[in-house]
């Protein structure tokens, strides 16, 4: 994201003298300027200019020679006994300087980039009183083979004078974070603009046609460039604007000038040559993306044409691309047939200027945002200048911008333009919108009249027509600037007048909402769900969905389980864990296990969470137009493509349910507190919920899992002992168990109106113990179900309050292949006292039933 | 001493003075209930001195009786007026001791039952649902996988909308040899906005609470799943004022009266104007101050008419916030794997109402 020097903004807009990057950013702020970061002085403390005196060479043992120098550092001298000023004694290995040269010194208590502190230190035999600095050593660049002499970089300045000021180390710059829509804040010119909205600063725009710029130039001649684009996105063509100037016998060798290195460091560019800063630095200040071309490498035409089938281009970056039908290119040569670049992203390695180049060809181009986009997506390359013209720029720049870039050249390089300016220009004026003069009113919620609005719109750079129409019609022309292609509808003008006229003025009031019918009968049975469970001493926890096919076959699933049809993620972050879970114990295991391994080891986790179980074929989601609304069928497409995810509630049991202590050992979690979650969630939902055992299931134990169903028959979910097999894979205790339902299926089969309340009768409960010896392999809820059953069908009438199993017994007094299961009956009629008679009847009815079902007989 | 066979004479009256003398000291020296038991037989008992003269009386003359009867019975009426007296002495002495002896330590540890706890992110999603049902707003909720259109082009993010980029979106790949099935995990609950508008009756105002998805790697301060509350109200003559009066309220109740908003210009494809929200956040570290707490805007008039309603009649706010980061913001939560490694050891310091 940009970066703002603060002086280097202050050549578009006034600025206070004790401006800083923190007031720099409270005043960007208020229209839109967030600060990203403030980067402090690259250099703190004495760096101050100095005048060598005295250079004496000491060879070293090690074969070095170092230079023991005093250096007069003005101020900043020694006082010597008798109060006379002395130089400073400074050891410096560097050969490249002689007595009398002006350098850079870096005084005991100054900070060099790194951070390194510079402090007195005795090396070689010298107290060496400060460093003197090489190009590298202040983060200027990468020169490191000598110090930096300052006559050659073009600085003269007495000795004492702070150096910092001089290379622009002392100062602060601004990072700013500048959103999709403000791509003209890419520049000190845009951020300018903003800087005097938020203050009323005079602004200077410098991206305007200047006089004196490009005037008088030949305007046919000039270096031919045609636009051929023959398949544009949208309808949009790819370039629509290409101006071109040559300038002819630069100086190869000369460098741009130190304070242009310096600002192109500031911003976080590296200079390079002359030519590279110099279009670097003019897109920095304005804007305008540029290339420089090496003018003897060009076998013009330049084409701007797409890519051919098979092409490739070796990018600046040295990277041997192959070009896609959509990326637009730069081409030159017989049938355009050679690339120079990928118009608006990177250049090419082949026509690049070097250190040989003195004639150079400069582009200043517009290119359409969505081709940049795309090429920049597809090739991985968000170069500067593909930034730039993916959010949008001005294209009414490139003849400034290379009139800008010329003029620099000329002045640092030296050489001398060519009288000729080349400017295909197919660009479309910008939009004129008709804002109703209400509508900013309307949204912001403050009454502003068209005066108001029209002067905040002209400010941004709108030309704001006369009023037509009256009252409510009221509508004003406004043609939006060409920097700001974001504005295309009346709305966007209105946000424009809202940041100007301050977001802080915009009063608070609540709105007057309907009154609503508060959470659903669903989303309150949730949180009963979540509440229930926890009271049953279950800690909540959640995780991410992310899974791998290994998390599946740890626990033991068949390789058709349709728990392993699973959504891929493209780029997931992991690509162990690719996969989207099915299951939520799954992921729930996961974190038990890091309980575990974190020294919990008696557990009773849940968590609720949606799964995403698509189905065997998913039909791609249909993406129609945003313009109006869809029709219904595709909106059902669109909805019928988004896979099943049903929330689920899974958790995990190991170690004790009840804690040890001084009552006692504890007792050891079973499959029964795993079994027992599910029925709390029934009875919570008041869903009545049948249970049977599952000898298949994975990942429980075949002997030890209970299957529930609704008395639809819908599947809710397992709850159980997990299969050894997959305790050991896990690393869980012995005996871990679990449970997973679909909380969705129990949600539904939830009863729709209220619970019915029955009389609670006041009159005497009569007891009756039954123990029924039926075959070992019947469940005892089928018993128990007969029982119910049985007793609802007595000639007492249906008078069971409850039926408890309290003992189970095999063994010898039952037979083999026999158990015993006895029951509490407590009986209670509504309206009288039970008589002998009928609880025997009951006792009968319930005895003759679990005969009829399974051939039980009253234990003896 | 009188024995059954030379029974004590109930005319004797110092003998019955002395025999109930004699009682009433073994009862007076009765230790313990048992001990009373004991002098009680021994003293009224059929073969006891008083009882035996009390039985004498009938032998006596007529004119013998009257003072016979009144020397033994005041004396057996005092004897059985002391034993109940000594009674009732030795049984409260008797119980008090008891109760001291059944004395136990109530200090002891009494968490025979596992003890559970919510995860304070789903506990504070139900409060931020609670604040709004309390203004009249609804809850709303949406799918995780979401397709690319919800997520994106419904919200006026164009498929080449450079904020389509600024998301990092999980993209779901395509199954073998099948086209994109254009579905992301949500980048944001916002998809939830195009879903009701497209499903619900004019106007509404629902809040969104839900899980989002980026691409960012965990460490301290990010998470690649997280959590948001969207809101949404589309009525008409909705303006900023509502956006900012509604946020205001959100912030007091969700971290005091002295809690506000401040709006700063920004952008979202969906919300024009967009602004971000930032909270005067008084129990911040190191002194009040505001820091980010989500994005907002105007409803953009494209979203309203994808979903087929007439920007010109409605108009809307809408606005997001990250839950995860209020609940480390008001709970002091230093580091973001706590809150998403399902370490119970961190859900059970939210025992107590968040």
């Amino acid at each position: 994201m940009p970066r703002i020097p603060l002086t280097w903004l202050a050549e578009h807009v006034e600025t206070p003298a004790d401006l800083t990057a923190e007031t720099l950013a409270e005043a960007l702020v208020r229209v839109g300027l967030e600060e990203e970061a403030v980067h402090p002085a690259a250099v703190t403390g004495p760096l101050v200019v100095g005048r060598v005196v005295e250079r004496v060479p000491e060879p070293q043992k090690n074969g070095k020679t170092i230079n023991w120098c005093q250096v007069d550092v003005g101020d900043h001298n020694g006082t010597a006994e008798d109060g006379t000023r002395t130089p400073r004694g400074i050891v410096c290995g560097a050969q490249n300087f002689e007595v009398g040269d002006h350098v850079v010194v870096a005084l005991p208590g100054t900070v060099l980039p790194g951070p390194f502190a510079i402090a007195s230190r005795k090396t070689y035999g010298h107290v060496s009183d400060g460093m003197i600095c090489s190009s590298r050593e202040l983060g200027l660049g990468d020169d490191h083979d000598g110090i930096i002499v300052l006559a050659q970089i073009g600085i003269d300045a007495a000795p004492g004078t702070d150096a910092r000021a001089l290379l622009g180390l002392g100062e602060e710059v601004l990072e700013i974070n500048v959103t999709p829509d403000r791509g003209y804040c890419f520049a000190m010119r845009g951020v300018a603009r903003e800087y005097a909205h938020a203050t009323g600063a005079v602004f200077t725009d410098r991206g305007l046609p200047r006089a004196g710029a490009d005037e008088g130039l030949a305007t046919s001649g000039g270096f031919p460039v045609e636009l051929r684009d023959d398949a544009p996105i949208h309808g949009v063509p790819g370039a629509d604007r290409f101006v071109a100037r040559v300038v002819r016998g630069i100086d190869a060798s000369a460098p741009s000038p130190s304070w242009m290195q310096q600002r192109l460091t500031q911003a976080g560019m590296r200079p390079i040559s002359l030519a590279v800063d110099v279009t670097n630095y003019v897109m920095l200040d304005l804007g305008q993306p540029l290339h420089a071309y090496d003018l003897a490498t060009l076998q013009g035409p330049v084409v701007v044409r797409r890519a051919r089938a098979g092409e490739r281009l070796t990018t600046l970056d040295g990277v041997d691309r192959a070009l896609d039908a959509e990326d637009l290119l730069i081409t030159d040569g017989p049938d355009a047939g050679r690339v120079l670049g990928l118009a608006g992203v990177m250049g090419g390695a082949e026509t690049e200027v070097s250190a040989t180049t003195t004639d150079v060809l400069v582009e200043a181009a517009h290119f359409d945002p969505v081709t940049v986009a795309r090429t920049a997506r597809r090739h991985k390359l968000p170069s500067e200048a593909a930034k730039r013209f993916e959010r949008g720029v001005d294209p009414q720049l490139p003849r400034v911008a290379a009139a800008r870039v010329v003029e620099l050249l000329v002045e640092h390089g030296g050489g001398t333009p060519d009288p000729v300016l080349t400017d295909v220009d197919a660009t479309t004026p910008p939009p004129v919108l008709r804002l109703p003069v209400a509508l900013p009113s309307r949204l912001i919620g403050l009454d502003l009249d068209v005066a108001t609005i029209s002067g905040y719109l002209r400010q941004i750079g709108c030309t704001v027509g006369e009023v037509a129409g009256s009252g409510a019609d009221a509508v004003v022309a406004v043609t939006v600037p060409t920097w700001r292609p974001d504005l295309t509808e009346p709305v966007t003008l209105v946000e424009e007048v809202a940041r100007l006229h301050g977001y802080d003025a915009i009063p608070s009031v609540v709105p007057a909402s309907p009154v609503g019918l508060g959470l659903t009968p669903s989303q309150r049975r949730r949180r009963r769900v979540a509440d229930a469970l926890v009271g049953a001493g279950w800690v909540e926890t959640w995780s991410y969905p992310f899974v791998s096919t290994a998390q599946l076959d740890a626990l033991a699933l068949p390789a058709d389980d349709a728990r392993r049809r699973m959504l891929r993620l493209a780029n997931p972050l992991s690509e162990e864990q690719p996969y989207l879970r099915s299951s939520l114990l799954v992921t729930v295991l996961d974190t038990a296990r890091r309980n575990i391994g974190r020294g919990v080891g008696d557990l009773a986790l849940f968590e609720v969470s949606a799964v995403t179980q698509p189905g065997p074929a998913l039909a791609p989601a249909p993406v129609p137009p945003v313009a109006a609304r869809p029709s219904e069928d595709v909106l059902d497409a669109i909805r019928a493509a988004v896979p099943h995810q049903p929330r689920q509630v899974a958790g995990v049991l190991t170690g004790l349910r009840e804690p040890a202590g001084w009552w006692g050992s504890g007792r050891v979690a079973d499959h029964a507190d795993a079994v027992d979650a599910v029925r709390l969630l029934g009875e919570i939902l008041g869903v009545d919920l049948r249970v049977e055992a599952d000898s298949e299931r994975m990942p429980w134990h075949p002997g030890r899992c209970a299957r529930f169903t609704t008395a639809d028959g819908a599947l809710v979910g397992y709850a159980g002992e997990l299969h050894p097999k997959v305790v050991t894979a896990l690393g869980l205790p012995a005996r871990a168990c679990a449970f997973e339902v679909d909380l969705d299926v129990l949600l539904t089969a939830a009863p729709r109106g209220e619970v019915v309340a029955r009389e609670v009768s006041t009159f005497p409960v009569a007891k009756e113990d039954v123990a029924l010896v039926v075959p070992s392999d019947v469940a005892a809820a089928d018993v128990l179900d007969a029982v119910r059953t049985g007793a609802a069908g007595s000639p007492a009438g249906d008078v069971l309050e409850s039926a408890r199993l309290f003992d189970v017994y095999t063994g010898e007094q039952v037979g083999e292949g026999r158990q015993s299961l006895a029951f509490a009956l407590r009986l209670r009629a509504p309206d009288r006292t039970l008589t002998a008679e009928e609880t025997a009847a009951v006792r009968a009815s319930v005895v003759a039933e679990a005969e009829r079902r399974f051939g039980a007989t009253l234990r003896a | 001493m009188p024995t059954p066979d030379t029974p004590l004479s109930p005319l004797d009256a110092e003998g019955v003075e002395r025999a109930l003398a004699d009682a009433l000291a073994a009862v007076a020296a009765a230790g313990d209930l048992d001990a009373l038991k004991a002098a009680r037989l021994a003293h009224t008992g059929e073969r006891s001195p008083l009882a035996l003269a009390n039985r004498a009386i009938g032998g006596l003359a007529p004119a013998e009786k009257g003072l016979a009867g009144k020397t033994v019975g005041q004396a057996r009426g005092r004897l059985n007026a002391a034993v109940a007296a000594r009674e009732e002495v030795l049984a409260a002495e008797r119980d008090a001791r008891v109760l001291v002896e059944e004395r136990v330590d109530v200090t002891l540890p009494s968490d025979r039952a596992a003890r559970g706890a919510r995860h304070p992110l789903t506990v504070l999603q139900e409060r931020v649902a609670d604040v709004f049902v309390a203004m009249g707003w609804e809850i709303a909720e949406g799918p995780e996988v979401e397709a690319e259109w919800f997520n994106f082009d419904a919200l006026n993010f164009g498929p080449d909308h450079p904020a389509r980029q600024m998301q990092d979106t999980f993209y779901v790949a395509p199954a073998d040899g099948q086209p994109d099935p254009h579905l992301v995990l949500r980048t944001h609950t916002s998809p939830v906005q195009a879903r009701t508008l497209l499903e619900r009756d004019l106007p509404v105002y629902i809040a969104c609470p839900g899980r989002v998805f980026r691409t960012d790697e965990l460490d301290a301060t990010h998470t690649p799943v997280f959590h948001q509350v969207e809101g949404l109200a589309v009525d008409k003559g909705l303006t900023m004022a509502h956006l900012k009066g509604t946020l205001d309220h959100f912030a007091k109740a969700m971290f005091g009266p002295d809690a506000r908003t401040r709006l700063r210009p920004s952008f979202f494809p969906f919300t024009e104007p967009s602004a971000e929200m930032d909270l005067w956040f008084p129990q911040k570290k190191g002194g009040p101050g505001w820091i980010e707490w989500g994005g907002c805007g105007m409803v953009n008039p494209n979203v309203l008419r994808a979903a087929g309603i007439d920007p010109d009649e409605y108009s809307g706010f809408a606005f997001g916030m990250g839950i995860d980061r209020t609940l480390m913001l008001r709970n002091e939560i230093a580091d973001m794997h706590d809150m998403v490694e399902g370490d119970v050891r961190f859900s059970t310091q939210f025992r107590a109402v968040i």
